[in-house]
């Protein structure tokens, strides 16, 4: 049993509450793209020769890609010479050495969004790496997790701590080539966090990274990459959030998974960035690109997410399942309301023998809101007895809105199983007239019907996460019926 | 103040578009009694119920509604149960993925917020919901499951009564809740129905069948017909029903009329 009907009940009234800007005077490049501003960036991040060659490489890479147009998403084209690359909080010094040292004003950003910097109140056990714009702005629990091995940290902090361990696995998973954002988060990469687990350990607590964009104009490009050695266990956590501002802002990050042998990771995203408002006016773009690689034998990975957030989602956060019995999951929930867009999905690419993947999508769409499901189960040759069970279900709430589903399934191994489901269906005025009838308003019964139909996808989410996720799918659906 | 009826429905007339259904429906309840209404298929019962509780589609064209002396076609339905009305619904619907408990605790404090008193918590209400699984026989698995979903027939109806036992309406409607129900499960549920009434508030039973007036026993019997009450009478006017069918009292109230 959960509380979800007291909070969703508060929440349902107010608005997208992160929307404030905070005002902190801030250091930001001009508009614009170039070799120089790459140059820049990396110099401001005083980055080793190995890093900037390889942002160069990415650049002159993106330069021959043109924007993908096969989503089904539409949005106006992308102006890339008017966005920022790169804004951050002027340091007070150097970079803040401690939390002691960050301006005020960020730590009481976060303390509205209710992501305490200090190690204490509501995410008290849960270590928070936040980025504000295009730079972290603090860790958390370093010590406690220093102990068990553990490095958590800002992905500019690795570069310079752990070059050996970042030089490896950047790109591995994600090369620069892969796609037009990939290329270009590549190459403009400015922050983002970085996370390996040592061999055989569990990570005493939940990670997480807060991913926060205050500037006007600024895109937010970062950089996740975390490892799970032989035998280490992993559970990550992002959450995003942005100012209401009229114009588009783009989010183009790259998240990179590795499990070795036994390893595990279990990537969950709650996504509230700004959606733009009624009228689909503003709202971020978020163009991500997230893949995890089971790279070693019975190794793991999981993909939870809740999408509520954004004008136009794009993603689809993939697993490799290279290594023999290895396990990919998919869980996802992704509600478009007023004129958001969707267009996400997964690929379960099965390469080792007895591998198994389970994809279980909950699209919804209200208002104009169109929604799409894309995914793709690859049975490489090699994958003897791979196994996959996917179910898309689609649930709409009045007739503006749209539901798709495009599942691509390629088979070249004859011991395959591959299982697919999909249903869609209306909210039903039956169900509505009886919750009303025992005394719950339309749209507490529409909420709670709804998290119904995503129960699957929030019992796989850390549990102050599931009520954090039950609470924004009421906002984000508020208005959608009567 | 005890005069002051609970239900009091004068001349309705109300339908769906171009359909007329109910055609000069009266019928006034008062508080502590059980009234029994029967008719054959399509006569309105349901539709009855549908418009006390509010759904939508209906259009009233003629006559009034009083619950408690106020017009209950002005409130909203979950206005409605707040106020007291319950409908055991003759097909209950399933919402999967909700949690019975879970749903009957945000309903409970609906109507709790409503009259001003402080919702329960979730210890609070388990508590509850223990004295009442007793009072009611019921297997309490139901209550982990989700709303109605993969119940028979016979535990919808029962689950509808169990909410009824934790809600304590003012007005229940039950619609046809013996129906699908064999006859132990019927004793169980009248039984517990029968529990449930109280002095101050009433209810308005929907059947076909005179088995069900066995055990919860009518201070009133109406029959229904074309949309209006055509006879209405004490407990035995159930046993002459079921003697002799519908036939003869709407043949006699077709030379009466
Ligand atoms: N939404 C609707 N649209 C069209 N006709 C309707 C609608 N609702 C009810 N009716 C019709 O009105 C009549 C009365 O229906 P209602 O369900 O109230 O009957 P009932 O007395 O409850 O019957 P039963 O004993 O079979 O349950 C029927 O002829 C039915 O088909
Ligand atoms: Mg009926």
């Amino acid at each position: 049993m959960s509380t979800a009907t007291d909070t969703i009940e508060d929440l349902v009234k107010t608005e997208y509450k992160y929307g404030f800007v905070t005002d902190v005077e801030t250091e930001s490049a001009p508009p614009g793209l170039s070799e120089d501003t790459i140059r820049m960036i990396s110099r401001k991040k005083n980055e080793p020769e190995w890093l900037l060659d390889w942002r160069l490489k990415s650049y002159r890479h993106w330069l021959t890609m043109t924007e993908p147009t096969w989503q089904k998403a539409h949005h106006e084209k992308i102006d890339y010479q008017a966005i920022v690359y790169f804004s951050q909080p002027k340091p007070r010094k150097d970079a803040p050495k401690s939390l002691d040292e960050v301006d005020p004003k960020l730590l009481e950003t976060y303390e509205k969004l209710g992501i305490p910097l200090r190690e204490r109140g509501r995410l008290a056990g849960v270590a928070v790496d936040a980025i504000f714009d295009s730079v972290s702005v603090g860790t958390t629990f370093k010590k406690q997790l220093g102990e068990k091995g553990v490095i958590f940290c800002s992905f500019t902090e690795a570069v310079h701590e752990h070059p050996e361990l970042v030089k490896k696995y950047l790109g591995s998973v994600v090369p620069y080539t892969d796609n037009f954002y990939a290329a270009l988060n590549s190459a403009v990469f400015t922050d983002g966090s970085f996370c390996y687990i040592p061999k055989g350990v569990r990570c005493p607590m939940e990670l997480s990274t807060y991913f926060r964009i205050n500037a006007a104009n600024t895109g937010q490009f970062e950089r996740t990459l975390i490892i799970a050695d032989d035998g280490a266990h992993v559970s990550y956590l992002e959450g995003c959030t942005a100012p209401m501002r009229d114009e588009n802002q783009l989010h183009a990050a790259v998240v990179e998974l590795v499990a070795l042998d036994d390893g595990e990771i279990k990537y969950s995203t709650v996504q509230n960035w700004y959606p733009g408002d009624e009228n689909g006016k503003g709202g971020i773009y978020n163009f991500v690109t997230k893949r995890g690689l089971c790279k070693g034998r019975n190794s793991k990975i999981t993909w939870t997410q809740v999408e509520t957030g954004s004008a136009i989602t794009w993603k689809y956060p993939s697993c490799i399942l290279l290594g023999d019995n290895s396990k990919g999951e998919f869980y996802s929930v992704a509600v478009t309301n007023n004129y958001q867009q969707a267009d996400t999905g997964t690929k379960m690419v099965h390469i080792g023998k007895n591998t198994s993947s389970t994809i279980i999508s909950k699209g919804i769409s209200a208002g104009h809101g169109q929604n799409s499901y894309r995914g793709l189960v690859k049975i490489a040759k090699s994958a003897t007895n791979a196994r996959n069970f996917s179910q898309c279900d689609s649930m709409l709430i009045g007739s503006k809105c749209g539901a798709h589903t495009f599942p691509y399934i390629e088979v070249k191994n004859t011991t395959a199983s591959v299982e697919h489901e999909a249903s869609t269906s209306k909210i039903g005025e039956d169900q509505i007239f009886y919750c009303n009838q025992r005394g719950i308003e339309t749209q507490d019964a529409v909420n709670m019907i709804v998290n119904g139909f995503c129960k699957e996808v929030f019992k796989e989410l850390p549990m102050e996460f599931a009520v954090e996720a039950q609470k924004l799918l009421g906002v984000s659906l508020e208005g959608s019926v009567g | 103040m005890s005069n002051q009826p609970i239900l009091e429905i004068k001349n309705l007339h109300a339908g769906v578009e171009n359909k007329q259904i109910l055609k000069g429906f009266s019928l006034t309840i008062y508080p502590g009694e059980v009234h029994a209404l029967m008719g054959l298929n399509g006569s309105g019962k349901s539709t009855l119920a549908a418009i006390l509780a509010g759904r939508e589609g209906y259009d009233v064209t003629e006559g009034i509604v009083k619950y408690l002396g106020k017009d209950l076609l002005e409130l909203d339905p979950e206005e409605r149960a707040r106020e007291g009305v319950f409908l055991a619904f003759q097909y209950p619907v399933e919402i999967p993925g909700v949690n019975s408990t879970y749903f009957l605790k945000a309903a409970l404090n609906e109507v709790r917020k409503h009259k001003g008193q402080p919702e329960l918590d979730a210890i609070e209400f388990l508590a509850l919901v223990k004295e009442k699984v007793k009072l009611l026989d019921l297997n309490d698995d139901l209550l982990k499951r989700s709303v109605n979903e993969g119940f028979s027939g016979g535990e919808k109806k029962r689950a509808e009564i169990f909410q009824m036992a934790v809600l304590e309406p003012k007005l229940a409607i039950l619609d046809e809740t013996d129906s699908g129900l064999d006859i132990d499960a019927l004793k169980v549920v009248s039984s517990g129905v029968n529990k449930l009434k109280r002095a101050d508030s009433a209810q308005l039973v929907i059947t076909h069948y005179q088995r069900l007036l066995n055990y919860i026993i009518p201070d009133h019997v109406h029959v229904m017909a074309d949309g209006r009450i055509i006879k209405s009478g004490g407990k035995d006017l159930a046993l002459e029903l079921e003697a002799h069918g519908y036939d003869r009292i709407v043949k006699a109230a077709a030379v009466t009329a």
